[in-house]
């Protein structure tokens, strides 16, 4: 437990209702991380709107196994992530599924930022700024992770849209105040988010600001 | 070439007569092999021109099989489609420093483009770039969204998966040239692939683009000393329902005069600025380690 989250009172505005195990606040450039089991219901929410969540998956049991992007998207079809998608490991495995989505459509391609990708894209006077990157290392490697285990992410609330012509970048957001995604674990999951700190990117309206996490464990015959 | 040497009839159940079998075999040329020395492959057919430099590189590789090399930074890698049903699944890690490898999310998000073609840079996940794509006659139809194929993908659709069965999936392939290299499957990232396009339509649905035909070619600079991964196989979004991969020809040769052009705008005309950014930050690289 870092001291960016907040233990909240268990009132939280969960997709899919259930017994609340969990329930932080991920302040504005945090890292976050937690096994969600199996049958298990994350809920993210975007408090202030247009901020992304930059995440990715691993199976509890071998970390080894990590969301692809790439598996994702072709096997669904489409490169947006929304309700019915089923997020999967690089071999095939589906780690977690999209139960729920008030948004409609997140991001597969964008990956995070980095200090060495906003050089690139914002000039060499950012590199000092906070990075996407750098929360998956400091968080990944408390689980035991490393540069190695990093794959392109998911980024929830955010959205890239491509043109005709393959032009391709991160416009300003679909989401708005509150707006929730639910996510069911497949598997045992940890899942480790970054809280975009970017703060030249219309991501998150060039302002971060804070997420909730709620884990919540259906009733037996829920729906999720 | 699996025939019995006729030079060595006299049998294999002495160890004179076994190394004289083994021996008659040298020198053979098969199909799909890589040519020890490059000079000794045959031109392919449509490029029988002037060579650009010595070779260093020059393989055929059998449809459903794969290949990895190290190249020096400044090589030009040439991947040649002679069928038309050549798909080449491409990974690129940084030799010596296999951590820094292909980043396919900064390679479409960097330069505001999904689709590679001519003037696209490979670019790692440390802000530098691993190869620029110089030359393509296949007219983008590559891929750098969907990946490669999955065992469990290749199982489903056609019953096996491994490599040297019939239907080896790409990712099975590619982690068998990781494993020479004492790379495990932590340090396979999503691949990019070259002669079999993919489409994003305004929706966000994918359309499967497939061959731009037979004899088209595609080429890249690298800018690094680097590993080169490339897995030749059906694309997993093929929609025939047999496998269908046709021969991979690759002729690597050296080129480093090429990257100063590239810098200059003399290749290929001016660069875009994350581009330029990108060479700026590997030249710095190479320099603050006294390679440059």
């Amino acid at each position: 437990m870092t001291a960016s989250m907040e233990q909240l009172p268990s009132t939280a505005p969960a997709l899919v209702p259930g017994e609340v195990l969990l329930d932080q606040l991920v302040a504005a450039r945090a890292p976050w991380s937690a096994v969600v089991a199996a049958g298990d219901v994350l809920t993210i929410v975007d408090l202030a709107g247009n901020q992304a969540v930059d995440c990715l998956l691993y199976a509890a049991r071998d970390t080894a196994v990590r969301y692809s992007a790439p598996e994702t998207v072709r096997r669904q079809g489409g490169i947006l992530l929304t309700t019915g998608s089923v997020l999967r490991a690089d071999t095939g495995e589906a780690l977690m599924t999209v139960v729920d989505d008030e948004v409609g459509a997140h991001d597969t391609l964008g990956g995070a930022c980095s200090k060495e990708s906003n050089s690139l894209r914002y000039g060499h006077h950012t590199e000092h700024q906070h990075s996407c990157k750098e929360n998956f290392l400091r968080e990944g490697a408390r689980h035991g992770l490393t540069a190695r285990d990093l794959a392109p992410n998911i980024n929830w609330f955010m959205n890239v849209p491509v043109d005709p012509d393959g032009a391709l970048g991160i416009v300003d957001g679909l989401s708005a105040p509150g707006k929730r995604v639910a996510v069911r674990a497949d598997v045992d999951t940890l899942v480790l988010v970054s809280n975009c700190p970017q703060i030249n990117n219309p991501c998150n309206a060039f302002d971060p600001t804070p997420v909730r996490m709620v884990v919540t464990r259906p009733e037996p015959g829920a729906t999720a | 070439m699996t025939s019995t040497p006729g030079g060595a009839a006299a049998g294999t159940a002495t160890t004179a007569g076994a190394r004289a079998h083994a021996r008659d075999q040298h020198g053979r040329v098969a199909p799909h092999m890589r040519h020890v020395p490059p000079e000794r492959a045959p031109r392919i057919p449509g490029q029988e021109g002037p060579l650009p430099g010595p070779l260093t590189w020059a393989e055929t590789v059998a449809p459903g099989g794969y290949t990895t090399a190290a190249l020096a930074r400044g090589t030009r890698l040439g991947l040649t489609d002679p069928a038309g049903d050549a798909c080449a699944h491409l990974l690129l890690h940084r030799a010596g420093a296999t951590q820094e490898r292909l980043s396919v999310a900064d390679t479409v998000k960097v330069p505001w483009q999904a689709y590679p073609t001519t003037g696209h840079p490979l670019l790692s996940g440390f802000g530098r770039v691993l190869a620029t794509v110089v030359a393509d006659t296949a007219e983008g139809h590559h891929d750098a969204l969907t990946g490669t194929s999955t065992a469990a993908g290749n199982n489903a659709r056609y019953g096996a998966s491994a490599p040297f069965s019939t239907t080896p999936a790409g990712r099975e392939l590619l982690l068998m040239g990781a494993l020479k290299h004492d790379l495990t499957v932590r340090d396979l990232p999503p691949s990019v692939s070259f002669f079999q396009g993919v489409r994003v339509d305004a929706a966000g649905r994918l359309g499967f683009l497939g061959s731009a035909g037979p004899g088209r070619s595609v080429e890249l600079l690298t800018h690094l000393d680097t590993l080169v991964l490339i897995a030749n196989t059906a694309h997993p979004l093929d929609p025939r329902a047999e496998f269908s991969c046709s021969p991979l020809e690759i002729r690597a040769w050296r080129a480093e005069a090429d990257l100063a052009a590239l810098a200059a705008g003399e290749l290929l005309g001016e660069l875009g600025p994350e581009h330029l950014a990108a060479i700026a930050n590997t030249d710095s690289d190479l320099l603050a380690r006294g390679v440059r």
